[in-house]
């Protein structure tokens, strides 16, 4: 795609009980956001291992989301 | 699905036995862990709600009180494990209208109203309502927004399933057309149905308050007056208008709301002259949540008589909405509310202030506080069972049997008997359903299925043989995502052999088409593109199991509500991120191994910490069910402080109640009695624990009532200790009994509330002095109505019936001064008597009175829980009285699974808030102890030996003490029956030696390599991948 427009790929670690319910709740509202993130559901925020987030920059993510 | 009268073939049980299934009315929160309970006790169970989905009110209410949870996020998990589950027969859009027989043996009659839409088909896509021409006002929204004729009553509803409401029904057809499942049929018809049962629990709830009878207050006149239940759906992001505050109508955002409280409730011109326990609660939420919401700075004002924040932290919650957050509370009488003559748009509040003076304000919106009315449905349904109903038509049960209904067999629950809010009323269902459990307990078992699956296939070592399994979930995903395309790219990638679309993954065919395609295609990995692994998960995972593979072999990738339904506009960019969420699940299954939940065996007896009343009823209801108990006392004497408490706050003698529970529990064979004793040491978990006691005994019980009380608080002011004319309550009520001379002589006597309580140190309301002062100044009145007898208090908080209390002691001359906690009254002695000064702020001057007997409502205090604490890994709030695993919603159960607590432990109540906790602990405690086995889900954290460095770190970080090091082999142990999965210890551990199983470091990793890499076959090369 040939756009100057700052387009970053995002990495979301999202806790299966919150946050991905979340996701999942902005599906059915029909929320609409960027095709751009892409989700790992963990069983809690404390599974996210800072290794984690490291090899998803290193793989080329732009940024990393954890939320829960 | 199995029939569930299993055992005899025409469901008629043998002659004499009784049945083992309990019908539950109402289908909201109170009827939803009524049936849970009893379900998981090993009784099968009948759910019967009127409406098209259960629920109940729970999913109108935005937030709950006092932690502000979401309360569809809080409800949702139950709505899905109450639908999963295999031993509840959920029948919708139906009512009992005839109930025959005998307790144990009852023949409930139950009318089916057709839904026209078969919930097996329906996909709950939405196309009928999509097409449907006919709008209707949405009664879920209270009426503020609009749904069709074919609806589903709310997005989260359980069934998941739409149903077409034939009164507003134009018959054009357009949804049977629009259904591509062939749901939908208009010629569906109704039926009556007869079911056996053993017992009745009645759960029906109530009706909000019509305020439009009142119409001083402008309901249905002025737009911007709005009832309470009417703002929840305003602040909900599911409501009317997405969660932007705004007035109805004419879409401001107001910057100024008022809530008018008691509208319809302690309101004895229209009989409604009881107090609904919830509103003032409800109301400060509500005006927190409101400014939260609000863009720019909010005014909030409200009205109120007497602010009754009685319950567990609920006045922390009203200091914080004072001090924290602003919100204003004017204590006031409501004269009317008109339109502003000086602000357009706006709405005028008169009101009386304390001092009588009339005052005037404006508001952009006016929510009245309505209360919690008996449903006249509900009055006729109880009247057609022969049931008592109080004078407000409520199903109220009497003071010692909080659950019990005036007919054998029948149980009450939930705001049907009396207005209470959510913990309450799931006490209430949980007592309700363990009295039915021990009414039923020779039937136990006997009408309850389990389900069989076949072995499971060995895929140890075995070549990994994926399927991909991609849904178009009718127009939902396929409109957007390029499905067929994502089949043929699914099908290259690494172990993938086999690839198919379906129209709907998750229908029955489809279901067996899988597992037929397993069979065919010796698969032994398999993912599920469609909709959320949160929904859907457990329907696949069981599907696997008929298939004879291990459930943690199946990955889903949520292209659905993570992708079609968010990016609608964009089908290019939706359908590559399908392709990558279809590539990451796969990544991720090839790795996945079988996860083997651990069974342990429980051991079926319980013990029970404490020897109160709360104690003795837990006792005797686990006795009740069958299982052994051992009751542990610290004192010599069972019975606890009950038999200083006098007469109930209806005035039933309680002392005789007491004897008569020891007297049952020392004559129950099943109960063993240790008095004089105390835990010393506890070990192990849900099932299975040893507990030794100080005089030496070992005990091994399934699960612990923790049921230890409270204390009566010393207090250090008001002269008490050193005249003996100040006594505290408690006393006066034991002096009472006694005819001492000192009460039987006095002719003025003050009673002082709050002495302790709600005090910096002590932000807590005792809850339970309001009543029993009431009760002692009528008991006073009574023996001699010429006595003087003053109440000095902060805000009267007789809550629910209790309120006729209130109401008859002021009748009697009982008289009623307010004080200011910064300005409180003052005891002198002298040698006549006492004076007693109390700033009087109507008056605006001291008011003296020369007293004879002071009477102070002394705190309640937590006992010393501090080892019991330690032992079980029972955490305390602020106060020191134990916190439970969730305020709202598990009320009587601890983060630390089979431990459950009841009582003054708990919190204050009274004796028969704290007899119904009781019976709930025991029927929380009968789910544990039905079941041979604790069966564990195995996704836990697992160690290797060989790299663990016994740091003890992981024991640090795990909230559920399930990880331990061990000393003398130098490495960490998991103990998979505590294990919670969360793999806090897996992201901690320095060494690499721990790692979670069915969600390994490898296929995170595996995850996040395949997010960026692309497939191997080139067709998405690296780099362009998300773009």
């Amino acid at each position: 795609m040939a756009t100057n427009e700052y387009d970053p790929r995002i990495v979301a670690f999202l806790c299966n009980w919150c946050s991905y319910a979340g996701a999942d709740l902005a599906g059915v509202s029909r929320l609409q956001y960027p095709p751009n993130v892409r989700v790992v559901r963990v069983p809690c925020s404390g599974r996210i291992n800072p290794l984690f987030i490291f090899a998803a920059l290193r793989r080329g993510a732009d940024a990393v989301l954890t939320s829960g | 699905m199995s029939t569930p009268q299993a055992g005899s073939p025409d469901g008629v049980p043998p002659v004499g036995a009784k049945t083992g299934a309990v019908l539950v009315v109402g289908g909201g929160i109170a009827g939803i862990q009524a049936a849970l309970d009893l379900a998981e006790s090993g009784y099968f169970v009948y759910l019967v709600e009127r409406k098209a989905a259960i629920g109940g009110t729970m999913p109108m209410l935005d937030k709950t009180f006092p932690t502000n949870d979401c309360s569809m996020c809080i409800l949702s998990p139950k709505l899905v494990e109450c639908g999963r589950h295999l031993n509840i027969k959920i029948l919708t859009l139906s009512e009992l209208v005839d109930l025959a027989g005998e307790p144990g043996r009852f023949t409930a009659t139950i009318e089916r109203q057709p839904r026209y839409v078969d919930p097996d088909k329906c996909r709950s896509c939405g196309d009928c309502s999509e097409a449907c021409p006919q709008d209707v006002d949405d009664e879920f929204n209270q009426g503020l927004g609009i749904r069709k004729a074919v609806y589903k009553l709310y997005a989260q509803a359980f069934p998941n399933a739409y149903a077409v409401d034939r009164e507003n029904c134009l018959d054009c057809g357009a949804c049977v057309d629009a259904c591509e499942s062939g749901a939908i049929d208009h010629d569906m018809a109704g039926e009556t149905i007869q079911v056996e049962v053993g017992s009745v629990i009645l759960a029906p709830g109530f009706k909000p308050f019509d305020p439009a009878a009142l119409e001083y207050y402008g309901y249905g006149r002025l737009p911007g007056v709005v009832t309470s239940l009417e703002f929840e759906r305003i602040l909900s992001a599911s409501g009317p208008f997405g969660g932007h505050l705004q007035v109805p109508k004419d879409g401001r955002e107001p910057k100024k709301i008022a809530w008018i409280q008691c509208v319809g409730s302690r309101n004895k011109r229209i009989e409604h002259g009881y107090c609904s326990s919830v509103c003032c609660m409800y109301a400060v939420k509500e005006a927190v949540i409101a400014k939260e919401h609000s863009r720019e700075p909010l005014d909030t004002t409200i009205f109120f008589m007497d602010m009754r924040t009685f319950g567990k932290d609920f006045e922390k919650y009203y200091d914080r909405a004072r001090e924290e957050h602003g919100v204003n509370f004017v204590r006031s009488r409501i004269w009317g509310v008109d339109k502003s003559g000086e602000n357009a748009g706006m709405l005028t509040i008169r009101y009386g202030d304390e001092g009588g003076r009339v005052c005037y304000a404006d508001y952009d919106l006016v929510v009245l506080s309505v209360g919690l009315s008996a449903d006249p449905d509900t009055a006729r349904l109880a009247r057609r069972l022969g049931l008592d109903l109080n004078a407000y038509r409520f199903g109220e049960p009497g003071e010692f049997e909080p659950v019990s209904s005036n007919r054998e067999g029948i149980y009450v629950a939930g705001a049907f008997a009396g207005p209470r809010d959510i913990p309450e009323t799931v006490m209430q269902a949980s007592a309700a359903a363990g009295e039915a459990a021990g009414q039923l307990a020779e039937s136990r078992g006997t009408l309850v299925t389990a389900r069989e699956y076949p072995p499971e296939r060995d895929v140890y070592g075995a070549a990994v043989r994926t399927g991909v399994f991609v849904c178009h979930c009718g127009i939902n995903i396929g409109s957007v995502v390029d499905v067929p395309g994502v089949v043929r790219y699914a099908a290259a990638l690494p172990g993938v052999v086999y690839a198919a679309e379906n129209l709907y993954a998750c229908s029955q065919d489809n279901q067996a088409s899988m597992k037929e395609a397993i069979e065919k295609h010796n698969l032994n990995r398999v993912v599920v593109a469609s909709c959320s692994p949160r929904t859907h998960e457990p329907l696949f995972q069981e599907t696997m199991r008929d298939a004879g593979l291990n459930t943690a072999l199946f990955e889903m990738a949520n292209i659905r509500d993570q992708c079609s339904w968010v990016h609608q506009a964009q089908p290019q960019a939706a359908t590559a991120k399908a392709r990558d969420l279809v590539r990451m699940a796969v990544a991720k299954v090839a790795l996945a191994a079988p996860v083997t939940g651990a069974k342990a065996p429980v051991t079926r007896e319980a013990l029970v910490v404490g020897g109160g009343p709360a104690g003795l009823t837990a006792a005797l209801e686990l006795a009740a069910q069958g299982y052994p108990v051992h009751l542990v006392e610290r004192t010599d004497q069972l019975g606890g402080m009950a038999y200083r408490l006098g007469h109930t706050l209806k005035g039933r003698a309680i002392a005789p109640f007491v004897s008569a529970l020891v007297e049952k529990v020392l004559a129950n064979p099943l109960i063993n009695v240790y008095t004089g004793s105390t835990l010393s040491q506890v070990s192990g978990f849900v099932g299975n624990f040893t507990s030794r006691l100080s005089g030496g005994q070992v005990i091994g019980h399934g699960v612990a009532v923790v049921a230890t009380g409270g204390q009566e608080y010393r207090p250090a002011e008001y002269l008490y200790g050193t005249d003996d004319r100040v006594m505290t309550q408690l006393s006066l009520a034991e002096a009472m009994e006694k005819n001492d001379p000192r009460v039987a002589s006095a002719q003025n006597i003050v009673l002082i509330q709050c002495v302790g309580s709600r005090e910096p140190g002590r932000p807590y309301c005792s809850r339970v002095c309001c009543g029993k002062s009431m009760r002692l100044a009528l008991s006073l009145k009574e023996k001699s109505p010429a006595a003087n007898v003053y109440v000095l208090y902060r805000d009267i908080r007789t809550y629910g019936f209790y309120e006729d209390l209130y109401t008859e002691a002021r009748d009697r001359g009982v008289i009623f001064l307010r004080y200011e906690p910064e300005d409180k009254p003052v005891v002198e002695a002298n040698p006549s008597g006492l004076t007693v000064t109390v700033p009087e702020l109507i008056l605006g001057r001291p008011f003296v009175i020369d007293a004879d007997l002071v009477a102070l409502a002394a705190a309640i205090l937590p006992g010393d829980n501090a080892d019991l604490s330690r032992f079980f890994k029972l955490p305390l709030n602020q106060e020191g009285f134990f916190l439970e695993a969730h305020l709202k919603l598990r009320p009587v159960d601890f983060s630390t699974d089979g431990v459950f607590m009841c009582g003054v432990a708990h919190g204050p109540k009274n004796l028969t808030e704290n007899i119904a906790q009781a019976k709930a602990a025991a029927g929380r405690a009968g789910t544990v102890l039905a079941k041979d086995a604790v069966v564990v889900e195995g996704k836990c954290s697992v160690v290797n030996k060989a790299k663990c460095t016994a740091c003890g770190v992981c024991e640090l970080v795990c909230p559920s003490g399930a990880i331990t090091v061990d000393l003398e082999a130098r490495v960490s142990v998991v103990n998979e029956a505590l294990c919670k999965g969360c793999g806090a210890c897996v992201s901690s551990c320095r060494c690499g030696a721990l790692n979670l199983k069915g969600c390994t470091d490898e296929q995170i990793m595996a995850m996040l390599a395949a997010m960026t890499t692309g497939s191997p076959n080139g067709d998405t090369p690296v780099g362009v991948v998300w773009r």
